[in-house]
C-alpha cells in the first residue's frame, strides 16, 4: 500500500463529490449560481412557450427587402419587450424570416394573438381603395391641441407618403378616410381640408389615454412589410415540466444501470471508469451552463447518447487492457500499451460521429441544432475524459497497490 | 480454458452467405412496405396542425370526432392516450379556424389544457424534408472521405453500404408500423449513422492493425475473422450500455420522444450486427474482386 497515492485518490473522490453536490444542491446559502445545473437554459419544449416563424411576403406596394425585414424585426422586438416576458428571442433566419420565441407565458394562444399579430396598417378612401400603407407612415404621437386643449394624435408621413396624402386629402375633402389595421377599421376621421405637408392631426379624443392607445396602434401597425405566420408551435407548461421530469428520471435510471454494469463486468477499471464518467457528466453540465447551451428534449437525448459514447471509449480501453495483461505485460506497461492502441480506435470512431453531428448542426433548425450541439460537446468531453482522466486514475490505482491481482482488472 | 476470442466457435466470413440471407429477410419486407404504403410523415414534413389536449373528464374518440365533424374536420386523425389525452392532427388551419375549434371543444367538453399546439406551413415542411435528405447525403459523403483517408476507400464504401442497409432496416420498420416521422426522427437516423459507423470503424481499426502484423500465408478471411472475435466483447458491451440508456428513455421518457427512441433502439442494435456481419464481409468481397484479375494475369 502506498498511502500518498491512496490519499490522492481519496482527495479526487472527495472533490468530485463536492462538485456533484454543487451541481444539484444549493450548497452555500447566498451564492445564487448554485446549484449550477439551474444555470442551464431550458428550451421551449421543457419550460413551455411559443415558437413562431414569420415570413415577409411581397405585396405590390411593399416588396420584401432586407432593410424592411430588419425594420419589421425591430418593431416586433419592441412589441415583445413591451409584453415583458423573460428572455424573449427575436432573430432573423435567412433574409425574409423572423423567429420569435416566448417562454413561460400562462396563455400562449392569447400571447401570440396579442404579440405577433402581423398588424398591417392601411388608409382607405370611402370607395375602398387603399391609398397609403403603414410603410409610408413615419410616426404617430399623441398630444394636446394648444388652442382647444383637446387630445389628438399627430401623424407624420414619409416624403413619398406625404405626397400621396396631399393628393388624397385634396380630392376627398368632406369625406372620410378609414384607418384599417389588419382588416379592422380602427377609426374613420373626416377630412376637413387638403393637407400638403405630410403632417396631420386626428381629433378630438375623449382623453389623452385614448389618443395614446391609438398612436401606439398606428405606430406599431406601421410594419414596413406584410408578415405571415409560417410555423407556430406552442408547448403548454404542463407538458414541458412533465417532459423534463421524465427525462431526468430516464437519465438517472440509465446512468445507474451503466454504472452497475461497468463494475460487475470490468471490476477495478469499471470503478475507475465510473469515477471518470461522473467527472465527464459534471464537465459536460458545466460546459452547457458556461456556453449558454439551451437544453431541449432532443438535446437531452444527445447528452445521454454522448454518455453512451463515453462509456464506449472506456470499454475499448479496458478490452485492450485485458489483452495486454494476458499477453504477460506488467500492469503499468499494460495500461500504457492498452491506451496507445485504444486511442486510434477512439479517435477515428468519434471523429466520424462528430462529422454526422456537424452536418446535423449545419442543416438542422431549432431543437435538432440543440441535439447536434449537446452531442458534439459530449463527444469532445468523452474523448478528453476517457483518454486523460481514465488513464491517470488507472495509473494512480495501480501505483497505490490497492488492487494487485490481475483478476481484479477483468483479465 | 480458452476464452471465446481464442476458440472462435464459428467463422464470421465463411458464414457470410447466412448473414446475407438474414439481411435480405430483414430488409425486403420493409422495402415492400416502403414502396407500397410509404412513410407516415408528420406535420413537420407535410404541413398541418397538431393539437395535444388534456380534457378534464374522460372522453372518447367518437365524441371528439363528433365535435370535429361539426367544424368540418371529421376526417382528422385522432389519437387517444389514457382517458383524457388526445392528439388531433388536421390539415393546416388558419388562426380563426383554430380558435373556432378550441371554442367548439370547450363548449362540448368544458375546460381543457392545451399541452401542445403546432401549426406548420407546407413550405416549411418541404424545406425540412429537403434539408433532411441533404444532411443524410452530405454526412455520408464526408464520412466516406474521412474513412478513405484514415483507412482505404473500399472500407469507406463497405462502411457506407452497411449504413444504407442499417437505415433501410429502420425505415422499413417505421413504415411497417406506420410510426410518425417528425424532425426528431431525422436526428435519430443521423445518430444511428454516427453510431453504426463508429462500430464499424472500431472493427476496421482492428483489421488495419492485424493486417500490419499479418504473417505470410495468413488468409485475409482468417485475419478478418480473428479481428471480429477480438472486438466482439467490446461490440456487445457497447451496444448493451447504449441499449440500457435507450430502454430507460423508452420506459421513463415522455411520449414526445417515444418514436425517436424506438428508432434509435432498432438502429443501434441492428448497427452492431451490420458492422460485424455485413460491412466486414462486404469489404472482404471487394478485396477478393481486387485480387482476381491479378491471378489471371499471372497465369497468362
Amino acid at each position: 500500500m502506498k498511502w500518498d497515492k491512496i490519499l490522492k485518490l481519496l482527495g479526487i473522490i472527495l472533490a468530485v463529490a463536492v462538485v456533484a453536490l454543487m451541481a444539484v444542491k444549493p450548497l452555500i446559502p447566498g451564492v445564487d449560481w448554485l446549484p449550477f445545473t439551474n444555470q442551464i437554459k431550458q428550451g421551449l419544449d421543457l419550460k413551455g412557450g411559443v415558437h413562431v416563424v414569420l415570413e415577409a411576403q411581397d405585396t405590390p406596394d411593399a416588396p420584401v427587402t432586407l432593410d424592411r425585414v430588419k425594420q419589421a424585426m425591430a418593431i416586433i422586438e419592441n412589441r415583445v419587450n413591451a409584453f415583458g416576458v423573460a428572455e424573449p428571442v427575436v432573430q432573423m433566419e435567412g433574409s425574409r424570416r423572423i423567429i420569435v420565441e416566448l417562454a413561460g407565458i400562462s396563455d400562449p394562444e392569447e400571447a401570440v394573438r396579442n404579440l405577433i399579430k402581423t398588424a398591417y396598417l392601411e388608409f382607405k378612401t370611402e370607395d375602398g381603395t387603399t391609398v397609403l400603407t403603414g410603410r409610408q407612415l413615419k410616426n404617430a404621437m399623441e398630444g394636446t391641441n394648444p388652442q382647444t386643449g383637446e387630445a389628438e394624435v399627430n401623424l407624420e408621413f414619409e416624403p413619398d407618403g406625404a405626397k400621396i396624402f396631399a393628393e388624397v386629402t385634396a380630392r376627398n375633402v368632406g369625406k372620410r378616410l378609414a384607418i384599417v389595421l389588419d382588416g379592422n377599421v380602427i377609426q374613420a376621421p373626416g377630412i376637413r381640408e387638403p393637407i400638403p405637408n405630410g403632417r396631420a392631426q386626428i381629433s378630438p379624443y375623449e382623453s389623452l389615454d385614448e389618443a395614446h392607445n391609438i398612436a401606439i396602434l398606428l405606430r406599431s401597425g406601421s410594419l414596413p412589410v406584410k408578415l405571415e405566420v409560417m410555423e407556430e408551435r406552442t408547448v403548454g407548461p404542463t407538458l414541458g415540466a412533465d417532459s423534463l421530469d421524465k427525462s431526468i428520471k430516464a437519465g438517472i435510471a440509465g446512468l445507474i444501470a451503466i454504472l452497475a454494469f461497468m463494475i460487475l463486468y470490468y471490476r477495478v477499471p469499471g470503478l475507475v471508469a465510473n469515477l471518470a464518467l461522473t467527472i465527464y457528466t459534471l464537465l459536460v453540465l458545466i460546459i452547457y451552463a458556461a456556453l449558454n447551451v439551451t437544453m431541449t428534449l432532443p438535446g437531452i437525448a444527445g447528452f445521454l447518447l454522448s454518455l453512451g459514447m463515453a462509456v464506449d471509449a472506456n470499454i475499448i480501453i479496458f478490452e485492450r487492457l485485458k489483452e495486454e495483461i494476458k499477453s504477460g505485460k506488467t500492469l503499468r506497461s499494460a495500461i500504457d500499451a492498452g491506451f496507445k492502441r485504444a486511442f486510434v480506435a477512439i479517435l477515428d470512431s468519434n471523429v466520424t460521429t462528430l462529422i454526422a453531428a456537424a452536418v446535423l448542426y449545419y442543416f438542422g433548425t431549432g431543437p435538432i441544432k440543440g441535439f447536434a450541439i449537446t452531442l458534439s460537446i459530449g463527444i469532445l468531453c468523452s474523448m478528453f475524459t476517457a483518454i486523460t482522466m481514465t488513464r491517470w486514475l488507472l495509473h494512480l490505482v495501480a501505483a497505490s497497490n490497492l488492487a494487485r491481482n490481475n483478476k481484479l482488472y477483468g483479465a | 480454458m480458452l476464452s471465446l476470442r481464442e476458440r472462435m466457435p464459428f467463422h464470421f466470413i465463411k458464414l457470410r452467405r447466412i448473414w446475407y440471407i438474414f439481411s435480405a429477410v430483414l430488409v425486403i419486407p420493409g422495402l415492400i412496405f416502403l414502396f407500397s404504403q410509404g412513410l407516415h410523415l408528420g406535420i413537420d414534413f407535410t404541413g398541418g396542425n397538431l393539437m395535444d389536449l388534456r380534457f378534464s373528464q374522460a372522453t372518447s374518440v367518437e365524441q371528439v370526432r363528433g365535435v370535429l365533424s361539426g367544424s368540418g374536420l371529421g376526417d382528422s386523425h385522432i389519437q387517444q392516450s389514457g382517458d383524457t389525452d388526445f392528439i388531433i392532427r388536421t390539415g393546416e388551419l388558419s388562426e380563426e379556424q383554430s380558435a373556432n375549434l378550441v371554442q367548439a371543444l370547450e363548449t362540448n367538453f368544458g375546460e381543457f389544457t392545451i399541452l401542445r399546439n403546432e401549426r406548420v406551413g407546407p413550405t416549411i415542411g418541404r424545406e425540412l424534408l429537403n434539408k433532411a435528405l441533404g444532411a443524410l447525403v452530405v454526412a455520408s459523403v464526408l464520412m466516406i472521405i474521412y474513412i478513405s483517408w484514415r483507412f482505404e476507400f473500399k472500407q469507406g464504401l463497405a462502411a457506407v453500404l452497411g449504413l444504407i442497409h442499417n437505415v433501410l432496416v429502420v425505415l422499413g420498420f417505421i413504415s411497417i408500423f406506420q410510426l410518425e416521422v417528425d424532425s426528431a426522427f431525422v436526428a435519430a437516423i443521423l445518430t444511428i449513422i454516427g453510431y453504426s459507423i463508429n462500430d464499424t470503424i472500431v472493427i476496421f481499426d482492428r483489421i488495419r492493425e492485424n493486417m500490419l502484423n499479418k504473417k505470410k500465408g495468413d488468409l485475409l478471411e482468417n485475419v478478418i475473422n480473428a479481428s471480429l472475435w477480438q472486438t466482439l466483447a467490446r461490440s456487445i458491451n457497447t451496444v448493451l450500455t447504449v441499449v440500457m440508456i435507450l430502454v430507460a428513455m423508452l420506459l421513463f421518457g415522455g411520449t414526445t420522444i417515444h418514436n425517436m427512441v424506438l428508432a434509435l433502439l432498432i438502429g443501434i442494435v441492428c448497427g452492431a450486427y451490420t458492422s460485424i456481419c455485413i460491412a466486414s464481409p462486404l469489404w472482404y468481397e471487394m478485396k477478393k474482386l481486387e485480387n482476381r484479375p491479378k491471378t489471371k494475369a499471372a497465369r497468362a
